[in-house]
């Protein structure tokens, strides 16, 4: 009798050799991705690299134009944008933003009862339920990404997707955002990233991708953060140590820089 | 003071004074409820292009003695949806595409009155609003989609704010963001149509903006902007009317002049504070931005 093997962890989105791009000007080209149940994923890349346009292709809105894309029916997805991309002088409360994501069919206004307790419940997890009535212009940076962190929450995501959630804040916010996500994964969200911070986020994660229309690298950090990958994806000459078992993504020399 | 008093209820004998008052309030209303969708997409230019518009239809149907609201309506839509269109092209934005489909349209419906004649509402009427001439059909027709539109803000309510707020997020999370923004074209066409006799079609656009423009300075949420800018547009309707029977002056005229006043006596009280609310009231992301970004669609390919 056989001993039974243990089946693989089951892919929620699956990418197969997809081209996607704009006026003929291709931004990813013959991609091909697994994004499996429990992953903890950062795409990293430069700027133009096709990080935004992965992430819409994983979220289904927008379709391929070469390849494959299949998204487990039924997979309830959710997606924080960048916070450089809210207007924070729109009229709304905290309390208002995150009830958005409740948006299905005919409902009054104001919370039921209960979706008055699942809020708060959702803040508070956050720390952020004492802020439920102030303007999202008052909040810090950490509090604005709890904030939308909430909102997606309350759609009980199997998948959450953040488009740079780290990008603009300070460090201290950046270690606040990277603890709470590690702990959002392990209460079992699966979670993929896109960042350009490769010290700061991408050597933190566990399972890192390197896109440059396209995929570079894939896998653990040690396997990605690497001089070889990371000149072929950001065309730059860079150099890795290891500091306290971690990789650290020093940059070259530049020509004609000062080197005294 | 009695005098005063026995002065201003003086037109409330009149029939057409009080539907006229009627149709302004509850257009004042209408306008004010709607702007706030209107200011916070950045959408204002689109109210005055919109009216314009329906001036064309106003003018055809006018022309070919055709039923008023019909015409006109199927004109104003038929504008949105070509603005729609062609600022989906990419290579035109959608402020050009507003600026050529609405005026062109605004200048035919002048050359047809000006060659066939005016046989239906007054022409001045359309352009700057009058009292005179509100029939029951108006009050009517105001009164309908006043209570439509009602019905589509809180029925929609979440789906609106969402996608005005946020429309790429809003569209991974179940809100149907190009239904609801064609739900939101409907009822503003209907309202600049439903007013136009009333406030006129060069001032219905400061009525959608300025009492939103207000509620924006007076408070940081969205339901009380709503409710603010609805009362301070029904205020401005109701004020505007008495004024303009009493001056003799265009109702629009007046109206508008009502909504100012109130602009300018907040601005006055916050000593300017407020305007700081304002800042950036057009940062909305065009969700047909988002959509012209997707190359052809390939379902299949999924």
């Amino acid at each position: 009798m056989n001993a039974a093997r243990p089946r693989p962890p089951a892919a929620l989105v699956t990418l197969q050799d997809v081209g996607f791009g704009y006026d003929r000007h291709p931004v990813l080209d013959g991609v091909t991705l697994r994004v499996e149940t429990g992953a903890f994923t950062g795409v990293v890349g430069p700027s133009g690299s096709g990080k935004t346009s992965l992430l819409r292709i994983l979220l289904g809105t927008a379709a391929p134009q070469r390849g494959q894309v299949a998204i487990r029916p039924g997979l309830r997805v959710a997606y924080v944008p960048q916070l450089e991309t809210v207007n924070w002088n729109f009229p709304v409360t905290v309390a208002e933003c995150v009830l958005m994501s409740r948006p299905q069919g005919i409902r009054w206004p104001w919370a039921s009862p209960r979706e008055r307790v699942e809020v708060h419940d959702t803040l508070d997890r956050l720390g952020i339920a004492d802020l439920a009535r102030r303007h999202i212009r008052e909040l810090s940076g950490g509090q604005q990404q709890r904030m939308f962190l909430a909102r997606a929450l309350l759609r009980r995501p199997e998948l959450m997707l953040l488009d740079e959630p780290t990008s603009g804040v300070d460090v201290r916010t950046r270690h606040e955002v990277l603890h709470l996500l590690g702990d959002l994964n392990e209460d079992g969200l699966s979670i993929v990233l896109t960042t350009h911070d490769l010290n700061g986020v991408a050597a933190h994660l566990p399972h890192l991708v390197a896109l440059r229309t396209r995929v570079i690298a894939a896998g653990h950090p040690d396997e990605v953060i690497r001089p070889d990958v990371l000149e072929a994806t950001f065309g730059a000459d860079m150099e890795v140590l290891a500091h306290a078992g971690m990789p650290i993504v020093v940059e070259g020399h530049h020509r004609g820089a000062r080197t005294a | 003071m009695s005098s005063l008093w026995a002065s201003f209820l003086e037109p409330f004998g009149y029939q057409f004074f009080v539907k006229g008052l009627l149709v302004a309030t509850m257009a004042g209303f209408l306008c004010g409820l709607l702007g706030v969708y209107i200011i916070l997409r950045g959408m204002s230019y689109i109210g005055h292009g919109l009216s314009h518009a329906v001036f064309g239809g106003f003018a055809a149907s006018s022309v070919i003695s055709f039923n008023y609201y019909v015409g006109a309506g199927i004109w104003g839509l038929a504008s949105a949806l070509a603005i729609n269109r062609v600022s989906r092209s990419r290579r035109i934005g959608a402020d050009a595409a507003i600026g050529v489909i609405t005026t062109a349209s605004f200048a035919l419906g002048i050359a047809l009155l000006s060659l066939y004649g005016n046989r239906g509402p007054s022409f001045d009427a359309a352009l700057f609003g009058s009292i005179i001439g509100v029939a029951d059909t108006d009050v009517w027709v105001v009164a309908g989609v006043t209570v439509f539109t009602l019905v589509v803000v809180f029925g929609r309510y979440r789906a609106l704010l969402f996608s005005t707020f946020d429309p790429e997020v809003a569209d991974v999370s179940g809100v149907r963001v190009a239904r609801t923004d064609a739900l939101l074209m409907l009822v503003l066409s209907l309202a600049i149509l439903a007013t136009l006799n009333i406030i006129g079609v060069t001032l219905v656009a400061a009525t959608l903006v300025i009492p939103a423009v207000v509620a924006r300075m007076l408070t940081d949420s969205f339901s009380r902007m709503l409710w603010i800018s609805s009362i301070t547009g029904a205020a401005g309707g109701f004020l505007g009317m008495n004024l303009s029977y009493h001056l003799n002056v265009p109702s629009g005229t007046m109206i508008v002049l009502v909504d100012a006043a109130a602009f300018c006596l907040v601005l006055m009280v916050s000593g300017g504070r407020s305007l700081r609310a304002t800042a950036n009231l057009d940062e909305y992301v065009d969700p047909t931005s988002i959509l012209r970004a997707q190359p052809a669609p390939s379902r299949n390919a999924r």
